[in-house]
C-alpha cells in the first residue's frame, strides 16, 4: 500500500531550485534512508513532505491524513533553555487529535504515556526538557512524534550531536519501531555508516543526480564506482 | 500621604486598573515572544507607535484610533521581516523602529517643539489615561486571557516548535497574526503610561524573570502574569509615594525581581 506518491517534484526557495524532478513512493512498512551532503536538499525534501513549503512543479499525493505524519526535527533546532516539561512536549504531539476541543483529555494523556513507555522514558515525564542530556532530548522529541502518529515518522538527522552509544541505541529503537510496530520511517542522516545497516530503500542526493531505489542496489552501485 | 490615599484620585484609580490589565496582557503575550526569541518585535512596535502618536498629535487626530491600526500593520510587517532570514530580520526591525522614532521626534519638534507631550510619550505618564482607555484595556485583557486559556495548547506547541505545530495541522500563521495584533494593541495602550522607551520591558521582563526558576511552560505562563502584576503594583506605588516617573519605577522593580529570581536560581544550583 502506498502512503505517499511523489511525482516529478521540484522544490526550492524563490527562484532557486534545490530539488529537481524527483519521483518516489513511500509504501507502508518502508524504512527509507535519505543521505546527501549539507545543502544537497535533504531538509528541503522534508519541508516539502510536511507541507511547510509548496512544490514548484510536480506534486505529492498523500494516501494518509497529512496530520498523521510524525515529524522529529534536529534536536539542535530546539532551544535547549526552553522552559517545558517532558509531559508538556509529548502531549503537544497529540494536538492533531483535538480538532476544535481546547483541552487534552484522558485519551491524549494515555497516548502520551504510551509513547513515553514505548521508548522507556516514562520516568522522565515530570522532568524539564532543559535538564536532559542530548540523547534524552532526542527520545522526548521522538515520543512527541509517536504521540502524533503510529503511521509514518520523518526523522531529521536524529544521530546529530549524539555520542556513539546513544546513537547506536537510538538506531536500535528506530529499527524496533519499524519492525515491531510497523511504523513507516523516513530518516535523514549524514551518518554514512548508517546506510550499511538501515532500511530497505534509499534516496541519495549526489552531485549531479538523485539516486532513488533499494538499498542493495545503491550499495552495488557504490561498490562498482570504487 | 499614604498608599491608600492614591485611590481617591480618579486618574490614579484609572491608571491602576489600566496598568494592571495591560501588564497581564503584556506578560502573557511576552511568554510567546521571548521564548521564540522575538522580543525585538515589541521593542520595534513601541517605537512605531511613538511615531504614529506624534503624527496623530500634530495632525489633530485621535491618537489611539490612529496608532492602533498603524501598529497592527507594522506588527504584521515585522512578523514577515522576521520570518524571512534573507533580509536580516533583526536588522530590518531595528531599521524600522529607529526610523519611526526619528520621524516622530522630527514631526513634533518641527511643528510643536519638544514639549511635555513628547516627554510623556517617550517616558510615560499616568495622567494621560481616559475612561475610554479603561474600556479598551478591559476588552483587550479579556481577549488575551481567553485566547491563552482556550488556545493554550496550541500556543505552547507553536512557541516550542513552529514546524512541528504546522506539520500536525495547527494554523500557525493565523495564531502568529492574532498574537502580533494583540501585542500591538497592548503596546499602544501601555505606551502612554510606560513610555515608548520602556513599554517593551512589560512584555520581556516577566518571562525572563520567571524562567530562571520555573522550568515548565505552564509554570512560566502563570508565574509571569503574577510576577508582572506584582511588579506593576509595587512600581506604581513607589511612583505615587516618591513622585518618581511611573514607567521607570515599574521597570526598575522588574529589574529587581529579575535579579532576585536569578539569585534564587544560582542558590539552588549551588545547593545542587
Amino acid at each position: 500500500m502506498n502512503l505517499i506518491n511523489v511525482n516529478h517534484l521540484t522544490l526550492g526557495y524563490e527562484h532557486q531550485k534545490v530539488i529537481k524532478d524527483l519521483s518516489f513512493t513511500v509504501e507502508k512498512g518502508d524504512f527509507i534512508t535519505i543521505i546527501g551532503a549539507n545543502g544537497s536538499g535533504k531538509s528541503t525534501l522534508v519541508k516539502g513532505l510536511l507541507g511547510l513549503i509548496k512544490p514548484m512543479q510536480g506534486d505529492i499525493q498523500y494516501h494518509i491524513d497529512t496530520k498523521q505524519i510524525g515529524y522529529m526535527p534536529q534536536e539542535t533546532k530546539i532551544d535547549a533553555t526552553f522552559p517545558a516539561s517532558v509531559e508538556e512536549i509529548v502531549l503537544s504531539g497529540t494536538l492533531n487529535r483535538l480538532g476544535h476541543r481546547p483541552f487534552y483529555g484522558k485519551k491524549e494523556r494515555k497516548l502520551a504515556d504510551d509513547s513515553l513507555a514505548l521508548l522507556d522514558i516514562l520516568d522522565l515525564k515530570k522532568k524539564s526538557f532543559a535538564d536532559l542530556s542530548g540523547g534524552q532530548r532526542q527520545k522526548v522529541l521522538l515520543s512527541r512524534a509517536l504521540s502524533a502518529t503510529r503511521e509514518l515518522l520523518i526523522l531529521d538527522e536524529p544521530s546529530n550531536n549524539l555520542d556513539f552509544s546513544s546513537r547506536e541505541e537510538f538506531y536500535k529503537i528506530i529499527h524496533r519501531l519499524n519492525k515491531e510496530e510497523g511504523i513507516t520511517i523516513l530518516m535523514i542522516t549524514h551518518d554514512l555508516d548508517m546506510h550499511a545497516i538501515a532500511g530497505n530503500k534509499i534516496i541519495a542526493f549526489e552531485d549531479q543526480e538523485i539516486f532513488v531505489g533499494k538499498i542493495e542496489d545503491y550499495r552495488r552501485k557504490m561498490h562498482e564506482s570504487l | 500621604m499614604n498608599l491608600f490615599s492614591m485611590f481617591q484620585y480618579t486618574f490614579l484609580l484609572r491608571a491602576f486598573i489600566v496598568g494592571l490589565l495591560i501588564t497581564l496582557a503584556a506578560s502573557l503575550l511576552g511568554v510567546s515572544l521571548v521564548l521564540r526569541r522575538n522580543a525585538m518585535i515589541s521593542d520595534g512596535l513601541s517605537h512605531v507607535s511613538f511615531g504614529a502618536f506624534a503624527i496623530a498629535t500634530v495632525a489633530n487626530i485621535a491618537p489611539i484610533q490612529f496608532a492602533i491600526p498603524v501598529a497592527i500593520v507594522a506588527s504584521v510587517l515585522i512578523l514577515k521581516l522576521n520570518e524571512n532570514n534573507k533580509l536580516h530580520g533583526d536588522g530590518a526591525i531595528a531599521l524600522l523602529s529607529s526610523s519611526a522614532l526619528a520621524i516622530g521626534i522630527m514631526v513634533i519638534s518641527v511643528t510643536k517643539g519638544i514639549n511635555t507631550d513628547v516627554n510623556n510619550y517617550l517616558f510615560g505618564s499616568i495622567l494621560s489615561l481616559s475612561t475610554n482607555d479603561v474600556i479598551v484595556s478591559v476588552v483587550l485583557s479579556l481577549v488575551v486571557l481567553l485566547l491563552f486559556i482556550f488556545s493554550y495548547n496550541k500556543i505552547f506547541a507553536l512557541t516550542f516548535d513552529q514546524s512541528f505545530a504546522k506539520s500536525t495541522g495547527t494554523n500557525v500563521e493565523f495564531y502568529n497574526i492574532i498574537l502580533a495584533i494583540l501585542c500591538s494593541i497592548t503596546i499602544v495602550l501601555g505606551m502612554r503610561m510606560m513610555g515608548a522607551l520602556l513599554i517593551s520591558a512589560l512584555t520581556i521582563f516577566p518571562t525572563l524573570t520567571t524562567m530562571q526558576v520555573y522550568k515548565s511552560f505552564k509554570q512560566v505562563v502563570i508565574a509571569s502574569s503574577i510576577v508582572g502584576m506584582i511588579c506593576f503594583v509595587i512600581g506604581l506605588s513607589i511612583s505615587y509615594l516618591y513622585a518618581t516617573p511611573s514607567g521607570a519605577s515599574i521597570v526598575i522593580v522588574n529589574l529587581v525581581a529579575f535579579i532576585l529570581f536569578k539569585l534564587i536560581a544560582l542558590f539552588r544550583q549551588a545547593k545542587g
